[in-house]
């Protein structure tokens, strides 16, 4: 592998202007004083319970993602860069989704393979037909995004079912202030804290035309032991309105309820934290203790906005993925702005046969495969890895697709052997109202702690940035 | 507002009571099972720890008959097969805390998180008793905490008026609980009511709520079995007494019904066993018998627990 685009340092050794006084400061703060800020944002993390539960550890119940405390840096240039990409990506999601639940030109054109819809287990029949208010699908999206060199970002997934981790980029803002003030004195950083704000606002506009003039929005959680549950309840307090539990909410007469020390109270958008499969016994899982039966009829009256809307995980699985820039050129008639990461799809038999022949310089991901489980990194497998997946491919290749290895950047890092690059990666999160599209500057950057390791998932060990866009005079 | 939020703070605060409870519980007991040799021997403290706590049935299935001293403070402070143990009062407040998160204060949620985080560093087995009592002092403290950090932070709405509910329905089940716990000492027969044996008990029992220098600043006398009695039920200056938690239910309660606009059941039932308090005179009380008094308050105070379900919690 090439070496990787470092976002502070450039290959001479000089330094990148966005990170002119960051470099400064990091060269005279003593690393005693770097530690112990270190420490003291973690004991603050924890105490406030920022926690994430790791399904399958037993012991470790509620464990802290690992806090690095050197911020990310871009550019205001670079960030509207980006932004243009993410919202015409967000556009593309949503105008794809409309079709495919209503006349389908885009199968049609023969642009997306039919199976991928009608095979995929997140379509959902049930919508088929069935209006959404303002035919908006994906409000809240993520959009995970890597950066290869200076010039170049790659969407990597798009997530539009139920993406996390704002919560993370909140807090991690505002520890920051908190520990670092003379930091922010001497950068112009973008604020974010008007995040739930524009969320907020954005909820509300996606009212269903029968609510009153003042929507009740309620933020909708599986409970307690989900892995998200500190951000849905953060989520909720910040935007001021009520966290409920499928058991809170009642369905009449098409109309969704909530109970309250007072009686039923009417409900008009549910942004909810809870999968397709258990929002609705009655049409879902029947087994779901978790949803509330009735909902989605109340749903297909017209008479409750569900955010993200039923069905989005036709639109963000990684076979898909591999569509999106003929998606966005079908409904835009626009070039992307922001790139694909090139991919094989396994389903068809020459990128099959070349992804098996090239196995050992690969990044092999299943096709519904999310928190870097399921996935072979090629260059870094033994070989009984590599004999293990491509067994695997054989057998059910139309469950896989394959990407290059991608040099991800890398950002400087507070680690035990002191200040080192480490690989990152950028999820900011897209809002799409019924009046506009809403993106605070900035996103979750995630951090793969160990030295080289590409995967930054916070289930496999990766930690959390703060990330800073410049303002420009 | 939600209400499974209203019932999480109800019960959040009835755990944090109660948490309390027992380790004025397991304080009061240790002070009577330290008596001198001489009057020691044929009663049974622990055994009525037991009883007061009211787990003497779950306490058997899990040791049987063997009614030590390390087993009794084991099974109410630690044991995680007593529903009611020390520990599980803070992991269920815990537990109620984290899904009503947003109708806490920061102040009281750090209250709880980092005494649930504290609460894993005490060892549970054989524990000296100084560790115990640093244990019971940190359990006491953690609740004082917690209460201050209602009291100081939290809006004056139903949020605060549910939690307050909850803290004063088990406080005075509480109260009844530990007054009740002179029923269960038995003493022995040569030793004559208002013996030595018999003010010691009492004494401790007002020590354990914190109560014994009130006593002395209200009565200015000796104690007497008939005014620490007075004291704990009847006597409205005492925080912990059955009226004075009374006055607060019936406060509450009335608070949230001018809130929204509707009284119901529980008012009307804390208004009327607060009536019967008021007239409520020693003399009788001690003629009817104390413990059959007790026994008949904590049904009643029971009962309104689950009108206060049914009316506003389900």
């Amino acid at each position: 592998m090439s070496v990787a685009f470092d976002e502070m340092t450039n290959a001479d050794g000089s330094i990148r202007p966005a990170y002119a006084a960051l470099s400064r400061w990091l060269s005279n703060v003593p690393p005693d004083v770097l530690d112990y800020r270190r420490r003291e944002a973690e004991f603050i993390f924890r105490r406030i319970g920022i926690t994430f539960a790791v399904y399958g550890e037993s012991d470790a119940q509620e464990r802290l993602i690992p806090f690095d405390i050197i911020p990310r840096i871009l550019t205001g240039t670079e960030w509207r860069r980006l932004s243009l990409g993410l919202e015409q990506r967000t556009k593309a999601l949503n105008l794809y989704l409309k079709d495919i639940y209503s006349r389908r030109e885009i199968l049609k054109a023969g642009i997306v393979p039919e199976d991928l819809v009608y095979q995929n287990p997140a379509f959902r029949p049930e919508m088929n037909g069935q209006k959404v208010p303002h035919d908006l699908y994906v409000h809240i999206a993520g959009i995970d995004v890597v950066r290869v060199d200076a010039d170049t970002f790659y969407v990597l997934e798009d997530n539009a079912r139920t993406p996390s981790g704002v919560s993370y980029m909140l807090e991690n803002r505002e520890i920051m202030m908190r520990l670092f003030p003379e930091l922010f004195a001497e950068n112009r950083v973008a604020p974010v804290e008007n995040y739930t704000d524009e969320l907020l606002a954005t909820l509300k506009s996606l009212a269903p035309g029968t609510s009153n003039s003042d929507p009740a929005v309620v933020v909708l959680t599986p409970g307690i032991y989900n892995s998200a549950y500190y951000e849905h309840s953060f989520l909720a307090d910040k935007l001021g309105v009520e966290l409920v539990e499928g058991r809170d909410l009642f369905v009449r007469n098409d109309i969704v309820y909530m109970r309250t020390t007072e009686g039923p109270r009417r409900v008009d958008v549910i942004y909810r934290r809870l999968d397709d499969d258990f929002i609705d016994p009655l049409t879902f899982r029947p087994d779901s203790a978790l949803g509330v039966p009735g909902l989605m009829s109340a749903y297909n009256a017209g008479n409750v906005t569900l955010t993200n809307a039923v069905g989005t995980g036709v639109a963000d699985d990684k076979a898909v993925y591999s569509y999106m820039p003929d998606i966005i050129r079908f409904y835009l008639g626009e070039e992307p702005l922001l790139k694909n990461v090139p991919t094989w799809r396994c389903r068809e038999p020459d990128h099959l046969k070349y992804v098996l022949d090239h196995l050992n310089e690969l990044v092999v991901k299943e096709v519904h495969g999310s928190g870097g489980y399921g996935m072979l990194i090629g260059p870094r497998a033994d070989k009984a890895q590599i004999e293990l997946f491509r067994a695997k491919l054989k057998q059910d290749p139309n469950n896989f697709i394959a990407q290059p290895t991608l040099a991800l950047s890398t950002c400087p890092t507070f680690v035990e052997e002191g200040i080192a690059p480490r690989h990152v990666d950028l999820r900011p999160f897209v809002l799409t109202g019924a009046d506009k599209v809403r993106i605070v500057p900035g996103g979750l950057t995630r951090v793969a702690l160990e030295a080289g390791s590409l995967v930054v998932n916070s289930s496999q060990g990766g930690g959390t940035k703060d990330t800073w866009v410049l303002e420009e005079n | 507002m939600l209400s499974r939020t209203a019932d999480n703070l109800y019960w959040l605060s009835r755990y944090m009571e109660r948490a309390d409870c027992l380790a004025r519980i397991l304080d009061v007991t240790q002070r009577l099972a330290q008596l001198p040799a001489a009057y020691g021997g044929s009663t049974n403290e622990w055994r009525s720890a037991l009883l007061t706590a009211g787990c003497a049935e779950q306490f058997k299935a899990v040791y049987g008959d063997d009614i030590s001293e390390q087993n009794v403070i084991t099974f109410l402070a630690f044991s995680p097969e007593n529903p009611s143990s020390i520990r599980n009062c803070f992991e269920i407040a815990r537990t109620n805390a984290r899904s009503v998160r947003t109708a806490l204060t920061m102040e009281m949620w750090e209250t709880i998180n980092s005494s649930w985080l504290e609460l894993k560093r005490y060892s549970t087995k054989n524990m000296t008793r100084e560790e115990l009592a640093r244990f019971m002092s940190f359990v006491k403290e953690t609740s004082l905490r917690f209460d201050g950090a209602a009291y100081r932070t939290m809006l004056r709405n139903d949020a605060f008026w549910f939690s307050r509910v909850g803290m004063y329905v088990e406080r005075a089940d509480n109260t009844a609980r530990i007054l009740d716990v002179k029923y269960h000492v038995l003493l022995p027969d040569s030793e004559h009511i208002g013996g030595p044996l018999d003010y010691f008990q009492w004494a401790s029992i007002l020590r354990s709520v914190s109560a014994l220098t009130s006593f002395h600043w209200v009565y200015r006398e000796s104690v007497k079995p008939w005014l620490v009695a007075d004291l704990l039920i009847l006597n409205a200056q005492m925080p912990r007494s059955l009226t004075s938690c009374y006055q607060n239910i019936t406060r509450y309660l009335d608070d949230i019904a001018a809130y929204y606009g509707r009284q119901g059941g529980s008012q009307r039932l804390a208004r009327s066993t607060l009536t019967r308090l008021g007239n409520s005179r020693m003399e009788d009380i001690f003629q009817t018998g104390l413990h059959e008094y007790i026994d008949t308050f904590v049904t009643e105070n029971n009962r309104l627990g689950s009108i206060v379900n049914e009316q506003y919690l389900l």
